[in-house]
């Protein structure tokens, strides 16, 4: 049995220490980054170890940096109900790049990979049946990518003309104004601090 | 002689909605019928996906609120609480605790009113149609609570970062209170219809069994996990706001069939009023919303006479509040389970990435396993057990 995350945090830097890129504790949750390769293996023992059990598989959430040079992140939370604690596995890898289904593991991967898939376009090798699942039938594109526009590309109406649903490019009467509100708000300590991180950012 | 006796079958495919009044929403189900023996089910799912996610990367954290709104739209503030609880954290404030309490109440009037429309739905999908007249009737006295207190039924805004919008008149709590006392009645009229309903029970016992180990592998959570017996709720094992200090009890099915889990909805509808009796009791005096001039907009009265009141209320409301930078997942026990936010900030205004976890989305997902085997008939029985909602399965 584990106590808390810092019994968590020791366990797993112990026992896995080669596959563990880096492991953060931030606001009482775990964040391991670990090689999107070890992924099956990382996980097949937090679900099978006798002191995880890490035996329910959350979530999985896409992230797109579409700056950095490893484009995408995938981070997987996972839920003990035993030592009622919970943990985050982080992959971060190029755009290309196909990382492992976890459905032989966890059979609920299924639909939440269908739906990075969806939103992200991100493959997963060893997938029973990757098809789009939240976007229409015959979708174009991957909507949560950052550089995918908020009001998209077609829109849908239906055509008296034609009798039918038809699809038409997107016509705006006004451009989608995003207004940058942001100015220097002195005054605040987390302001300060942020400031801060991005000059010593800067410097090195 | 022997082989030219089979005659070859083929299965039936028939499209279950998605215009279908058992399919709860807007659900596409593909059966693949053997007869009347449902051998795969394919849910096709999207129809109402609106990009909430997408939507909450563009806007402030205060614009992002009212979207969780629009999920589940059944019990409306029990989403909006994952969300707050998500940006508070990041933000580490503290809420008061006069609107600690207030949330609690506004959670489990969620909650019941969640349970009401499953409960009733489920035996209007096979064929009790009382039910759901006596049921809704309550759910309209609910959602005036919800209106007194917000001004809206259901699109509420109510639990903002800091707190909650507004403090509750008295009046109001009073109300609420009355309803707590006549309301266990209403449920013994309910279960009374339902119970020991020989029609209803036929219809549900045994149907769309789910193991322990199953539950646990299909990421089910709340009451598809309570009710294969496995005695896991949030309020309980990670407490939020006050529920470590409330009385209430966990109900446990044993079964994990649509039947246990109508009684586990039952016996979680008598916990919640409960639960809003104990904070009444202890309801606190003091503020609702966080101090903090920064977070939580002034008062109206300040706007008239204070300078920095004035200049908060212009910077919140249009640079709005920045998060500092970091992620977080927090997750809280709605009705239908499992509902959790995973917020990535990058120190701005605006959310970078806000991944919502929806409690019906995994349980959707298993309804091949769920009804492989099962007759056609069966399918709206196990459809309505799952409690299944689809505002927040498409977001």
């Amino acid at each position: 049995m584990l106590k808390n995350v810092q019994t968590l945090e020791r366990t797993i830097n112990s026992e896995l220490s080669s596959k563990i890129k880096n492991s953060i504790l931030e606001n009482d949750e775990l964040l391991i980054e670990i090689n999107f390769q070890d992924l099956i293996e990382v996980v097949q023992f937090l679900k099978s170890n006798e002191k995880c059990k890490f035996r329910q598989l959350i979530d999985i959430a896409g992230v797109d940096y579409p700056d950095e040079e490893k484009r995408f992140q995938l981070v997987y939370l996972f839920l003990s109900h035993e030592n009622n604690l919970r943990i985050k596995i982080l992959l971060k890898f190029e755009s290309n790049q196909t990382i492992i289904s976890l459905t032989k593991i966890f059979p609920s991967a299924n639909w939440m990979e269908r739906e990075v898939f969806d939103m992200y376009g991100i493959k997963f090798k060893n997938h029973p049946d990757l098809r789009r699942i939240l976007t229409d039938y015959g979708f174009k594109g991957h909507p949560l990518r950052k550089d995918f526009p908020l009001t998209g590309f077609n829109e849908v109406r239906y055509s008296e003309k034609e009798k039918k649903v038809i699809y038409e490019p997107v016509k705006l009467e006004q451009n989608y104004r995003n207004f940058d509100f942001e100015s220097p708000w002195e005054g605040t300590d987390y302001l300060k601090q942020v400031k801060n991180a991005e000059k010593d950012g800067k410097k090195n | 002689m022997q082989k030219k006796m089979v005659k070859k079958t083929k299965s039936l495919n028939l499209n279950f909605g998605p215009q279908h009044p058992a399919a709860h929403g807007v659900l596409r189900l593909i059966l693949e019928l053997d007869g009347e023996v449902v051998e795969k089910a394919d849910p096709h799912i999207g129809l109402l996906h609106r990009g909430t996610e997408k939507l909450i990367e563009q806007k402030t954290y205060t614009q992002a609120l009212p979207y969780f709104d629009r999920l589940d739209y059944v019990a409306p503030m029990n989403q909006e609480h994952a969300f707050a609880l998500a940006a508070e954290k990041l933000l580490k404030i503290e809420v008061p605790i006069r609107a600690k309490f207030i949330r609690v109440i506004f959670c489990e009037i969620g909650r019941i009113l969640s349970h009401i429309l499953n409960v009733t739905t489920q035996a209007l999908d096979v064929g009790a149609l009382t039910p759901s007249l006596w049921g809704f009737e309550e759910r309209e006295t609910l959602m005036t609570f919800y209106e007194r207190a917000s001004g809206s039924r259901l699109h509420a805004n109510y639990f903002r970062t800091g707190g909650v919008h507004q403090d509750i008149p008295i009046k109001l709590v009073e109300d609420i209170e009355k309803f707590c006392r006549t309301f266990p009645k209403i449920i013994d009229d309910l279960e009374g219809l339902l119970t020991d309903n020989r029609i209803f029970k036929q219809r549900n016992v045994e149907i769309g069994i789910v193991s322990k180990q199953e539950a646990l592998d299909h990421s089910f959570s709340g009451v598809m996990l309570r009710g294969s017996g496995v005695p896991w709720d949030l309020r309980r094992s990670q407490p939020y706001e006050i529920y470590k200090d409330l009385d209430f009890k966990i109900p446990v099915g044993k079964n994990g069939d649509c039947y246990d889990r109508y009684l586990c909805r039952i016996e979680e509808m008598r916990e919640s009023v409960k639960i809003i009796l104990q904070c009444i009791e202890k309801l606190p005096k003091g503020p609702v919303k966080s101090i903090d001039g920064k977070i939580s907009p002034p008062k109206r009265d300040d706007l008239k006479q204070s300078m920095e009141a004035l200049i908060h209320h212009f910077k919140l409301f249009t640079e709005g509040y920045r998060v500092p930078k970091g992620n977080v997942y927090t997750a809280v026990e709605a009705p239908k389970g499992e509902f959790g936010v995973y917020l990535i900030s990058d120190g701005s205004n605006k959310p970078y990435r806000c991944k919502i976890r929806a409690p019906g989305f995994s349980h959707l997902q298993a309804m091949d396993y769920l009804i492989r085997g099962h007759m056609l008939a069966d399918v709206p029985a196990v459809l309505g057990s799952l409690d299944i909602v689809f505002g927040e399965v498409d977001r």
